[in-house]
């Protein structure tokens, strides 16, 4: 028991205060706009930073403490998963699928975050918002290396994961999330909160993680479920720096209310549309399915997001402008992506196939008004031709919408019979887009737009082929060309599931003494 | 699992990732080290250039007057990564925590002489914000250096700045009042002797090339400040004089300091290597920051050390001379 | 009213935070998942650290919840003693 004349001591609060924003002081050799010289450019306007409630109240030796303690908790885990074979105790060698899917699409994102976080970091001028940020920094540096980590052990037994960082800046549908995420670290510090903290961490958050670590869950992937949960303590973090964030932009200045509602309506439909690639996995590459991307929707967007917003509904705030066409889309995403990613699997480096007949009884099930009706039959033709051998792979391009750049297979929110085509001019040339709601986005800011490097333009450009190659040799193959840039394995990591080298070595690693039924 | 492994053969198909077994060969696994940090960042095909600083891709080499073939020969010795480092970093956390238990439990500040204690709280309380401008300016080199060997290590140092930005914090809320913070804060900003130090700081803090800002912070001034404040004052100085309990409590600063040296030292030996251009940039950049530091430093020195401080001043500089010459990044 | 909830997985040491949450909130409520233990409860939750080192019988920094929080909704609020959730209207 300490015997001293005790004196004054700091209780949580102020004791973070002295650790963090105490540390910052207004510079005077070097005028403060430019040691900060970004967070004023878009407008937001801040009257007083003290009014910065801290979310998490961690100081560094708390964080390593706890974090080095998660480390070692999960790589207990990953190192037992690869000792025992544990990729052998899955349900079925097309969920590999789904995780090449993730390494492929959501990796790479935690990286960019990691680097965007350092960005805003170091840009705030309220040093405690800058330590969050920095904290979620390398949080998210956590979740890119741990995710590699877990993964480099089906890396060892399975293709389609081989060369992601090289796929992830040339693949077509990889410039979905890549597009995304540098929509949001080429945007301004508060733009990228608004995106990232809010938009994708608070509001959308549960769409991506549930699916993927419930479904790693239901299909014997422990490592995956292992690194979830581990990732998942972070993101509560996450969550309360997002939500912190709009709440300090809409208190400080009314005039901040516009320019916030323009954020969630963009970012609330380009995070969206991103996660039609989870609805797909969701409903389409889990041998053992746990809900469907409608229920899903319901539960966590329908569900919490209405919540959130009636919440904020005393900011002003309403809820994001293309709410109505998510919701609508829950029916129809999942099936529609699927058929597209089905079409295309020549170029995409994982594998695809028509469901089996208990597979489309439970996408009935859950879709009771629009499976029957527009996608089974679609389904069972495709089927019907493969069983010919005239398994269909298309040998064109699609068009891409300019803003997510996600092939044109979305409908007309309550007509699933015409695809929806938007397009308008800008400076002499047309853009096209899959919705209003990206058109929107364009039209507020074409200059950035204009920028994009969209796969399928860039290869019918010529921009998609090694260097030294010749177009004009006789019998060049195009397509063989753009897989050959890609490094993508033709024949290994391409084309349909089925006579794939994962089915063959999977089969062979199981062995045919009934080792299918799951423990 | 029941499945019976001894009579099946499971080979891998492939020991690691392609991007990884480019540099590390495809025949044996490759180190979690390697394998979470090379062919992290994107390196081509950006979509939209940055709003805040339009004359720059995303990622850019451009952003330094260092040309690498190959940013991804920046090695970090340590070989840290997120798991490697934060378990380490919390084994020093718990060996302070168990030194600040033993200095509470014995009531061994009170027991300082006050003459040690009031010294030590003058010279290391304003040094928070030293190290808080260490954490922006990591953070900094994290946000805009390109490639992962550089910007991670990077990350994780301006966390580390932060961590001795809060033992500095502790230390000075365990040895006095909490208005010595205050007191700390205004001497930064307005006592004589604190003010080239804090010019130094606020101009590395609008340095925009990432590789200058590197040496400017974690070799020219940290490489003087510590051997400085923490082994000429505090153990040379404060501990015969009966400050043992304060270098316990900052213990995790020169062990830090001679841990990072380590990276610090070899990413400039490896920049400095790749050509004589790099070398040449690198060794002005080198030479100026460091006469500048040791200058900004003579003040504080003399203030905490009176007659002892230009004698700590050249051994500071000596030894950061030593630390070029091994790096060959001297003019 | 809108429910808060905190999620922890299921093991040695989301246990006694667990207990205590549910002695000290009688309106909460828990489901279990696999691995996962949800609990919810209408308005606020509170977990108090005197509760827990009651039921481990050693000193608990409260903080050492990170280790096994999976996931939470509603406002923080938290000081050396207490860590509150719950949604202000």
């Amino acid at each position: 028991m300490d015997t001293r004349v005790s004196k004054k001591k700091l209780g949580l609060k102020d004791r973070y205060t002295a650790m963090t924003r105490g540390l910052h002081w207004d510079t005077t050799y070097q005028p403060m706009d430019k040691v900060f010289p970004y967070d004023t450019y878009e407008g937001i306007k801040i009257h007083d930073w003290d009014k910065w409630e801290d979310p998490f109240r961690l100081t560094m030796e708390a964080y390593w403490k706890y974090q080095g303690e998660k480390e070692k908790k999960l790589y207990a885990v990953i190192d037992a998963f690869a000792q025992n074979n544990g990729q052998l105790g899955i349900s079925d060698a097309r969920y590999v699928n789904a995780l090449k899917l993730f390494i492929q699409g959501v990796t790479p994102l935690e990286y960019y975050a990691h680097r965007g976080f350092a960005h805003v970091g170091r840009q705030f001028t309220g040093a405690g918002a800058r330590v969050a940020a920095q904290m979620q920094s390398v949080d998210e540096l956590r979740h890119y290396q741990t995710e590699t980590h877990a993964i480099s052990h089906y890396n060892k037994y399975f293709n389609g994961m081989h060369h992601t960082s090289h796929w992830f800046d040339r693949v077509w549908y990889l410039s979905v999330p890549k597009s995304f995420f540098e929509d949001a670290y080429s945007s301004g510090p508060f733009e990228f909160l608004t995106a990232v903290s809010f938009s994708f961490e608070y509001v959308l958050t549960n769409l991506l993680f549930v699916p993927f670590m419930s479904g790693a869950a239901h299909n014997g992937d422990m490592s995956t479920v292992t690194f979830g949960f581990s990732a998942q303590s972070d993101e509560s973090r996450h969550m309360t720096l997002g939500i912190e964030c709009i709440k300090f932009m809409l208190e400080q200045d009314p005039d901040n209310l516009p320019i916030i509602q323009r954020w969630m309506d963009k970012w609330f439909w380009r995070g969206y549309r991103l996660l039609t690639l989870v609805a797909m996995m969701q409903d389409y590459m889990l041998p053992k399915r746990v809900m469907s991307w409608k229920e899903a929707w319901e539960m966590y967007a329908e569900g919490s997001g209405g919540a959130l917003f009636k919440d904020l509904a005393r900011y002003g705030i309403r809820e994001p402008k293309g709410w109505k066409d998510a919701c609508e889309g829950k029916d129809h995403i999942s099936h529609q992506a699927w058929n597209t990613f089905y079409n295309y699997n020549a170029a995409a480096p994982f594998h695809t196939w028509v469901p089996d007949d208990e597979e489309l009884a439970w996408l009935t099930e859950k879709y009771p008004e629009t499976f029957d009706s527009l996608y089974r039959p679609r389904l069972q033709y495709l089927r019907e031709q493969q069983a010919i051998g005239k398994r269909f792979y298309n040998n064109t391009l699609p068009m891409l919408c300019t803003t997510c750049q996600i092939p044109m297979c979305f409908t007309e929110p309550g007509d699933a019979t015409k695809i929806a085509y938007r397009e308008t001019e800008h400076l002499g040339d047309k853009y096209h887009f899959c919705s209003d709601h990206c058109k929107d986005i364009f039209a507020h800011e074409p200059e950035k737009y204009v920028q994009s490097w969209l796969p399928v333009h860039q290869i019918y450009q010529g921009n998609c082929f090694k260097p030294g190659t010749d177009p004009s040799q006789a019998g060049f193959d195009p397509l063989a060309a753009v897989m050959d840039y890609y490094e993508v394995k033709v024949g290994e990591d391409n084309f349909d599931f089925e006579g794939s080298q994962d089915q063959k070595n999977f089969n062979e690693w199981r062995g045919d003494d009934g080792l299918g039924e799951d423990e | 699992m029941s499945v019976d492994l001894h009579t099946r053969e499971i080979q891998p198909l492939r020991q690691t990732f392609a991007h990884v077994a480019q540099y590390a060969g495809d025949d044996k696994p490759a180190s979690r080290y390697l394998e979470a940090t090379l062919g992290a960042q994107s390196t081509a095909n950006f979509h939209y250039r940055p709003t805040w600083d339009p004359a720059h891709e995303l990622f850019d080499k451009t952003r330094s007057a260092v040309v690498m073939a190959d940013w991804q020969s920046l090695r970090d010795p340590r070989q840290y990564y997120y798991g490697t480092w934060t378990m380490a970093r919390a084994r020093q956390q718990d060996a302070i925590e168990a030194n600040y238990q033993f200095i509470e439990d014995r009531g061994l500040v009170a027991k300082m002489p006050e003459a040690v204690r009031s010294k030590a709280s003058k010279v290391l309380i304003p040094l928070r914000h030293a190290a808080w401008g260490g954490n922006m300016n990591n953070c900094s080199i994290g946000a805009y250096g390109y490639g992962a060997m550089l910007t991670a290590p990077a990350m994780f140092h301006a966390m580390d700045q932060l961590g001795v930005a809060q033992y500095i914090t502790r230390l000075g809320l365990t040895l006095d009042e909490p208005g010595a913070l205050d007191a700390g804060k205004n001497d930064w900003l307005k006592e004589t002797c604190w003010q080239p130090l804090r010019h130094y700081v606020e101009d590395t803090l609008v340095l925009q090339d990432p590789m200058e800002l590197f040496v400017a912070q974690n070799l020219a001034l940290d490489g003087q400040l510590y051997p400085l404040i923490f082994g000429s004052f505090v153990d040379d100085h404060l501990v015969p004089l009966g400050g043992t309990s304060v270098a316990m409590m900052s213990a995790f600063m020169p062990e830090w300091h001679a841990e990072s040296s380590r990276w610090v030292d070899a990413v400039l030996k490896i920049a400095a290597a790749e050509s004589e251009a790099n070398r040449a940039l690198i060794a002005g950049w080198v030479q100026a920051w460091s006469d500048r530091a040791q200058a900004a430093l003579m003040p504080v020195a003399a203030m905490a050390l009176d007659a002892g401080a230009q004698g700590a001043i050249d051994d500071a500089r000596t030894s950061l001379n030593a630390r070029c010459k091994k790096a060959g990044i001297t003019s | 009213m809108s429910n808060v909830f905190i999620a922890f997985q299921s093991n040695e040491d989301s246990r006694p935070i667990i207990e205590a949450i549910l002695a000290d909130n009688p309106h909460a409520v828990s489901v279990h998942s696999p691995g996962l233990i949800k609990i919810d409860a209408p308005d606020e939750l509170c977990i108090k650290r005197a509760t827990i080192e009651e039921i481990i019988g050693r000193r608990y920094d409260l903080q050492e919840i990170h280790v096994s929080l999976v996931t939470l909704s509603g406002y923080i609020d938290e000081d050396d003693d207490q860590f509150t959730l719950s949604w202000k209207h």
